[in-house]
């Protein structure tokens, strides 16, 4: 059903976004193991922003420049120094940011949970996350969140496209097959893949501005949420190191070892 | 091309006995004479010079480099000590068939201190090796430049390079601690201590720093690396004239201080022609044409307080005007790209056809000058080039054709030795003299100094059979050939 132009264009001003963003190990950065085998070092080593929040942050811009939402609300989880990640997501233009402050471990169900709150509190009419953390992999808070908000949900979007009205979204996603596309009805969760764009650089003039964009400190408790620790890491070590290849002189030799070394035939 | 030389008569040319005896010291692997591996290691870098060597040497030791250097002093046989062969003047290749010593087999890390940072290693390892290796420790190499990927270091101390980070680390001068080299009659000289302090004597080593192999052959170095420091940052930036190209260097000196550690300019030329030739490369400011870029790079071992220093800084620099914009890196992956812009330069000259390349160390104020009135005097016959180390005061200057043309070449030269001697200038701030520059030396030292020169090469290298025909100029050393030198392209 269409509505008028003028209350349709009102609907569309009126779209906030919001972007869960995380801060993680640098992406360039050596990861090394710490001798106790309890996690990775992290203590001097350059921390940035998740490169698929970076994306997920760029496709939100993207939308708001385009007209079709007022606001781009960015939010993360952790300890005090993610104000320096969100710092770099007001700089890029996003317009407010949001910080729950948690120093221990978290883990998806936890972040889901604590951005089904935030979601409850600011009413977006889209989430945006990056599919994956690259120092956990999890690929996980942003399917649970569409389950906690029985939203529907594109994941490894790499192309967004919405309607006129912002009723729907038209999501290309990567699937190992090649590209599915999704039609999902607003609000929904978009969860972005590496082509979907390349993020811009933070401008000086941007992030002059963005030192007086506002952002706002929670912690769990003043959303009613307890986290709980359901998982318990035991035990983090390098892969082990690949053996060196042996040169091999005939394929009888080839034959034998795959024979009675590699039991392959 | 620049006076071709004559090839010296009192050199011997290479036998098979000679042969038989390098195989004997080296084996089979140590002598090189197909033509294909030849061809790579008689050409420079740049594709403007060709020698016309039969035989590359690879030792994997200070003792067969004695033994080599030994025998060829006897036999007066000429040599070429070669690294990664990325020098920029012609100085790692043969001229005509000198034997190359190539130093690549002798790559071995020999100690590293935690404690103080200091490394020990061959020659031939290559920069960008020992800078994976410290970042394994926790450390840095002094010096980074755009070759690190072929270069090696003992190329690097034999050239006194000096890279982006000279502004921050210093010299080769300050951070060699010590080395060891071989003469031309085999004599191995031991100066590889590991000592910050040692005021015994004359301190020899620094006659090897920068004498681009003319007075022995580096064999190990030991070199003072600086703590790798966690917090990096770097800004690509706009400027709309020289002058305030200028005013942001003297600015940041003071109000970024202990954490600057690069300061490098390039032109609009200088990025049009990087971003047309590279690939996988974005303008960080396409919003409009800029006149002048500047790379500025902070290194410091507190976030926090370098970014806040960094940012309060730049932005008190657009406010007063000196910066028309610019961008804040958020991660290394955009660091690396920034730097690929500036590292890239080099790469995009040799994609645009020929180039003439000048190094040139010039009073700050007058830097610009000599670009501009170098574009006004070629016109439309050349795109001019210009990038470098602005913290320096070293200046990179590159006239881009089509083709190497001589009469284009007459323009240049010699009008820019002459503008950088009248202005008490370097006509090689960092890249050396080489072949390219061999007979130029006047224009920036004066008759006595470079007679001293010619005194200690004598006396160290009385052959003359160490990297001949380069550095100094013939004049002051002893030639005696008529042979015509071959031709080239």
């Amino acid at each position: 059903m269409r509505t008028t132009t003028s209350a349709a264009s009102r609907e569309t001003a009126s779209m906030r976004i919001m972007v869960a963003i995380k801060r993680v190990i640098d992406y360039a950065v050596k990861i090394r193991v710490k001798p106790d085998k309890s996690g990775v070092e992290t203590s001097n080593v350059k921390m940035s922003m998740n490169p698929f929040c970076e994306i997920a942050l760029e496709e939100a811009l993207r939308i708001k420049e385009s007209g079709r939402a007022s606001e781009v609300v960015a939010v993360s989880v952790g300890p005090a120094q993610c104000v320096d990640t969100l710092r770099t997501g007001l700089a890029m233009g996003a317009d407010r940011a949001i910080h729950v402050e948690f120093p221990g471990t978290l883990y998806p169900l936890s972040i889901a949970k604590i951005l089904k709150a935030l979601v409850d509190a600011e009413k977006p009419g889209l989430l945006l996350l990056g599919k994956q953390a690259i120092d956990d992999d999890c690929n996980q808070t942003g399917q649970m969140i569409a389950g906690l908000l029985k939203w529907p949900q594109g994941t490894f979007a790499s192309k967004v496209v919405l309607d006129e009205e912002n009723k729907v979204a038209t999501v290309d996603r990567e699937v190992d097959g090649g590209l599915e596309t999704l039609c999902l009805d607003l609000p929904a969760v978009i969860t972005t893949d590496l082509r979907l764009n390349q993020p811009r650089y933070a401008s000086l003039p941007n992030i002059m501005k963005a030192k007086s964009k506002v952002i706002k400190k929670l912690t769990p408790q003043d959303l009613n949420i307890e986290i709980r620790s359901d998982l318990e890491v035991v035990q983090v070590t390098d892969p082990p190191k690949r053996k060196a290849g042996v040169i091999l002189s005939s394929v009888d030799e080839l034959i034998d070892k795959l024979k009675n070394e590699a039991r392959v035939l | 091309m620049a006076s071709t030389p004559v090839r010296n008569k009192s050199f011997s040319t290479v036998n098979s006995d000679d042969i038989i005896y390098f195989k004997k010291i080296l084996g089979e692997k140590g002598v090189v004479e197909e033509e294909e591996k030849l061809d790579d290691a008689n050409t420079d870098w740049l594709r403007k010079y060709k020698g016309s060597s039969k035989l590359m040497l690879q030792p994997r030791s200070t003792q067969e480099v004695s033994q080599i250097l030994h025998y060829c002093n006897s036999r007066c046989l000429a040599v070429v000590p070669q690294g990664g062969n990325t020098g920029l003047v012609g100085g790692s290749i043969p001229v005509f068939d000198e034997v190359i010593i190539n130093l690549r087999s002798m790559n071995n890390i020999l100690s590293f201190d935690k404690v103080s940072g200091i490394l020990v290693c061959e020659a031939g390892c290559i920069l960008e090796n020992l800078i994976s290796f410290l970042d394994n420790e926790g450390f840095i190499m002094p010096l980074d430049l755009g070759a690190k990927g072929s270069c090696q270091i003992g190329g690097n101390v034999s050239t006194n390079a000096g890279g982006l980070r000279l502004i921050r680390y210093g010299s080769l001068h300050g951070s060699v601690l010590g080395l060891e080299a071989v003469l031309a009659n085999g004599t191995v000289l031991d100066m590889l201590g590991t000592l910050r302090k040692d005021n015994t004597g004359y301190d020899l080593k620094h006659l090897f720093i920068g004498s681009e192999g003319s007075l022995g052959i580096v064999t190990k170095v030991s070199i003072l690396t600086p703590p790798k420091l966690s917090s990096v940052n770097l800004a690509f930036l706009a400027c709309k004239d020289y002058t305030s190209c200028q005013k942001l260097l003297s600015a940041a000196k003071t109000k970024l201080g202990e954490i600057l550690s690069a300061f490098e300019f390039l032109d609009i030329n200088a990025m049009d022609l990087v971003l047309k030739h590279l690939d996988g490369l974005r303008d960080p400011l396409p919003s409009s044409k800029h006149n002048f870029y500047i790379l500025i790079e902070t290194t410091g071992s507190t976030e926090s307080h370098d970014k806040e220093k960094l940012e309060a800084f730049l932005l008190q620099s657009i406010e007063s005007g000196l910066l028309t914009d610019g961008v804040l890196a958020q991660d290394i992956n955009q660091a690396s790209a920034f730097w690929r812009i500036r590292e890239g330069i080099p790469e995009a000259l040799m994609k645009a056809g020929a180039v003439y390349k000048y190094d040139l160390s010039l009073p700050p104020e007058k830097m610009y000058d000599l670009v501009e009135e170098m574009r006004g005097c070629l016109g439309a016959e050349a795109n001019v080039v210009a990038y470098g180390h602005l913290g320096d005061g070293n200046l990179h200057l590159n006239i881009s054709t089509r083709q190497y043309d001589d009469s284009i070449l007459t323009k240049i030269e010699p009008f820019v030795y002459e503008w950088t001697s009248k202005h008490r200038g370097s006509i090689s701030a960092e890249h050396g003299l080489g072949l390219m520059k061999a007979n130029k030396i006047h224009y920036s030292k004066s008759l006595e100094t470079v007679q001293l020169m010619a005194d200690i090469k004598k006396l160290l290298d009385p052959n003359g059979i160490l990297n001949p025909y380069k550095v100094l100029p013939t004049s002051v050393l002893p030639q005696r050939g008529e042979e015509e030198p071959k031709k080239e392209a």
